[in-house]
């Protein structure tokens, strides 16, 4: 069988792995082979998460501190001078320099750590070998490598908030000239080569955890788990890693021209430039909207990438909760997979203004509102699955609820950003910004804080406090539409982003108050998702335990593990799968997991 | 155990670690999908300098095709056991390898000595091209040389005996996916001149 085969491939680790398994003896691991070289996807999945969070309460924060200067203008926060320093803060105020610094690490951190490692390197990694009925990843060494890349990544991110010309500062998207020289703005300097070093450690890390992702969903499916038996989860967690593989590498190499064009004196980015201070410069012929194709040719996958994890995990939780089966299973996978090739094929709706040719742009507005079509089957399904349901209010289930919201409030604005007539009033506003956090930024948190309440019984053996899960719930979901929604408001005005004081404009004086508000409420729901890393935190330790395998009683494979399961996921054999995920609510009978064959007088899905 | 696992492998599905291989290939045709992509759009624009490609270029797929049967060869012999004739196999291989980055570079030199702006102010993207393009397979072929020679001294460890052909099939279809890369890159890059 195919796990076998994998446990007897010749790394080390996995013959010790087999021998467990046959044997069931104490395994005696010292504290770094187990919570910090580990190979065990579980516990690598727990350092992604955990890492995850730390960077979203990083990036969390930057974002209150540019929130503030942005909703109060003209305030002196003379104690954050004390705390950050002169460079970040100056007579009370943020610096220009800062805010651009913070509005660009908000951006990167969130997109690449976050959302992309945070939400599928700690889903990945804990859902695919448990659901698929998997020993462990093909490859359980190059998993390690992935987090261990990733966490050097952050650690060079990180670095970069020290140096002494600040961190990059160019926006999260490293738009050439700017990410090209470095005279170009104090960022442009050691801050920007610090960034490109972080990424492609980044990238280096995706891809590493992309291949094994589906290797491993593709060889190491336990017997009878067809692929049409899969949960709706895995499927998700496939196609991202698909995009991921088939993307990165395209971000990779327009990262390689860049570091030419910083480094090395060549033109492929820039052209005809005079730069205040420094005069003109030599390079002749290049053509920085190059760098914008190559950029989106990721940028635009990537969005999926952040969001597919959590449109999988958003359908298995809803239908466990609902208990009934997912609607349309088979209209689910084949949405994802257009989905997945259409995401390749609508990058240029980023550059509508970027003097594209109009015919050009043309295509791609029909090829982006083409993306509308499977989004509106996704969401149509989740609508259907709980229409009717059974549904139980966990906080899993509430936060799944919230991100079909979420989704559909920013989805149906893409279709007027997808026009590129609009685009024209609209680019670079802050209808932009409503527009991707509420369809990507808060939906995909919404699916990551709906996985770790659905799954973080598997995988520290105990509960999360409810009460708290729900004011968690409640506070952010307000605290979502309330910031995001006005903001359209502001784009249709004309409001651009990227601008450090609105309050000098006549035009924009106007939404002084409003982006008072704005800035209130993400202080405000800031605070309240320090509640969820307290209860995350102090649940590890303290939290109610588990005492039964099945608590949610749902059908997936994760659920037959031990409560608290070893290196090896199972003891004994792994259990073979005789039907699909998604038989609640059948035959009279409220869940039938996957392992139980199917009876003589039962219907067939 | 080892053995048993082994047989049944070959009977059913492609190892994982081999999928793994042909999955990382396509990830690197992406990246130089990118690239000549780029290169596409960029000869298109305007300032764009027609660049000789060195003759030594030329040279140099023949070596890496020859390197390409070497390696078929040495796969073979270790099969069939042959081990002998696999070390030496192998080592012509990793020879080639090196002979290829080796010619890659005078290639360069000669272009610079006809006074071609490979890098630097005033350098003509056409050509800086031809750095970053061949720079980085030259970079997959020495990585090739790495696994090649990892492979090699752990057939012959004697702590722990390994008959699997699989690491060194790994290592033998990505020589010969950096040879094919190779030559469509020599062809593009001679032909989208
Ligand atoms: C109905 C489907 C969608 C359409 C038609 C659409 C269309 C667009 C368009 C045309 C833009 C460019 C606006 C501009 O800069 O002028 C845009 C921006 C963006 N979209 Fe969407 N979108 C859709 C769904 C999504 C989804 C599902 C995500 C994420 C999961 C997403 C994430 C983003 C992001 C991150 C940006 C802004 C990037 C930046 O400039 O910093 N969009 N969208
Ligand atoms: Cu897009």
């Amino acid at each position: 069988m195919s796990n076998e085969i994998a446990l007897g491939a010749g790394a080390g680790l996995s013959t010790e792995l087999a021998s467990e398994h046959h044997e069931h003896h104490e395994h005696h691991q010292s504290f770094i082979t187990k919570y910090i070289f580990s190979t065990d996807h579980k516990m690598i999945s727990k350092q992604f998460l955990i890492t995850g969070i730390i960077w979203a309460f990083l990036g969390g924060l930057m974002s209150v501190l540019f929130r503030l200067q942005l909703g109060y203008p003209d305030s002196h926060f003379y104690w954050l001078q004390d705390v950050l320093g002169k460079f970040w803060v100056e007579d009370g105020r943020i610096t220009p320099q800062a805010y651009y610094a913070l509005v660009t690490i908000h951006g990167t951190v969130m997109v690449f750590f976050v959302l992309t490692a945070g939400l599928s390197g700690t889903f990945a990694n804990f859902l695919i070998p448990l659901q698929i009925g998997a020993r462990d990843m093909a490859s359980p060494f190059m998993n390690m490598l992935s987090y261990w890349f990733f966490l050097a990544a952050g650690l060079v991110m990180l670095s970069s908030l020290f140096v002494e010309t600040g961190p990059f500062s160019g926006g999260w998207v490293a738009y050439a000239p700017l990410s090209a020289l470095r005279d170009a703005s104090p960022g442009s300097k050691s801050g920007m080569d610090l960034w490109l070093i972080s990424i492609i450690l980044f990238v280096v890390s995706s891809l590493l955890g992309g291949l094994n992702y589906i290797a491993t969903i593709l060889n190491m499916r336990t017997k009878g788990m067809s692929m049409t038996r899969l949960p709706l989860t895995i499927w998700a967690l496939f196609f991202t890693a698909v995009i991921g593989v088939l993307s990165f590498p395209v971000l990779f190499s327009g990262f390689i021209l860049l570091i030419f064009d910083r480094n090395f004196g060549t033109s492929f980015y820039l052209s005809d430039i005079f730069i205040n201070g420094v005069g003109a410069l030599p390079n002749e012929g290049g053509t920085a909207i190059l760098y914008q194709h190559l950029f989106w040719f990721l940028g635009h996958p990537e969005v999926y990438i952040v969001l597919l994890p959590a449109m999988g995990m958003a359908s298995e939780i809803m239908s466990v909760n609902a208990r009934k089966p997912i609607f349309g299973y088979m209209a689910m996978i084949g949405s994802l997979f257009a989905i997945c090739i259409l995401s390749f094929l609508v990058w240029a709706h980023h550059m509508f203004v970027s003097g594209l040719n109009p015919f050009v742009g043309s295509v791609f507005v029909l090829l982006t509102l083409l993306i509308a079509v499977p989004s509106a089957i996704k969401v149509f399904n989740w609508l259907t699955t709980l229409w009717r349901g059974n549904i139980r209010f966990t906080p899993g289930m509430l936060f799944t609820i919230g991100f079909v919201s979420l989704f559909i409030s920013g989805g149906l604005t893409g279709i007027w950003l997808g026009d590129s007539a609009l685009d024209i009033h609209l680019h670079d506003t802050y209808f932009v910004i409503a527009h991707f956090h509420l369809v990507m930024g808060v939906a995909s948190m919404f699916g990551m804080f709906a996985g770790i309440y659905h799954w973080f019984p598997k995988m520290y053996g105990r509960y999360m406090n409810n009460t708290l899960a729900y004011i968690h719930f409640w506070i952010t979901l307000a605290g979502a539409y309330l910031i995001f929604w006005p903001m359209h408001y502001e784009g249709l005005a004309g409001m651009p982003r990227r601008y450090y004081d609105y309050s000098s404009w006549e035009s924009f004086k106007q939404f002084a108050e409003l982006n008072r508000f704005i800035s209130t409420v993400v202080i405000i729901t800031f605070a309240t998702q320090l509640l969820f890393i307290f209860n995350f935190f102090y649940s590890i330790f303290k939290g109610r335990k588990v005492t039964t395998k099945n608590p949610w009683g749902a059908n997936t494979l994760e659920w037959t593990t031990p409560i608290n399961p070893g290196h090896g996921n199972w003891e004994g054999e792994i259990p073979e799968v005789h039907r699909w995920a998604y038989d609640y609510n059948k035959d009279g009978r409220e869940f039938i997991p996957q392992t139980e064959p199917v009876g003589a007088d039962e219907s067939q899905h | 155990m080892m053995a048993v696992t082994e047989t049944s492998n070959r009977s059913k599905k492609i190892h994982p670690h081999k999928f793994l291989m042909w999955m990382g290939i396509g990830s690197i045709c992406m990246m130089f999908a990118g690239l000549t992509s780029a290169y596409i759009v960029k000869r298109n624009q305007a300032n764009w300098e027609d660049v000789q490609l060195s003759p030594v270029f030329l040279y140099s797929t023949f070596v890496i095709i020859i390197s390409s049967i070497t390696m078929y060869l040495a796969l073979r012999a270790f099969k069939a056991r042959q081990m002998l004739q696999y070390k030496n196999l192998i080592t012509i291989t990793v020879i080639l390898g090196l002979v290829f980055a080796y010619l890659q570079y005078i290639g360069f030199k000669g272009m610079a000595n006809h006074g071609v702006l490979l890098i630097g102010p005033g350098s003509n993207a056409a050509a800086s091209f031809l750095v970053v393009i061949i720079g980085l397979h030259v970079l997959h072929v020495l990585g090739g040389v790495v696994a090649l020679l990892i492979t090699f001294f752990r057939a012959f460890r004697t702590k722990v005996k390994s008959y699997s052909p699989v690491p060194i099939e790994i290592v033998s279809t990505y020589w010969h996916f950096v040879d094919i890369l190779w030559i469509y890159l020599y062809i593009f890059l001679y032909v989208a001149r």
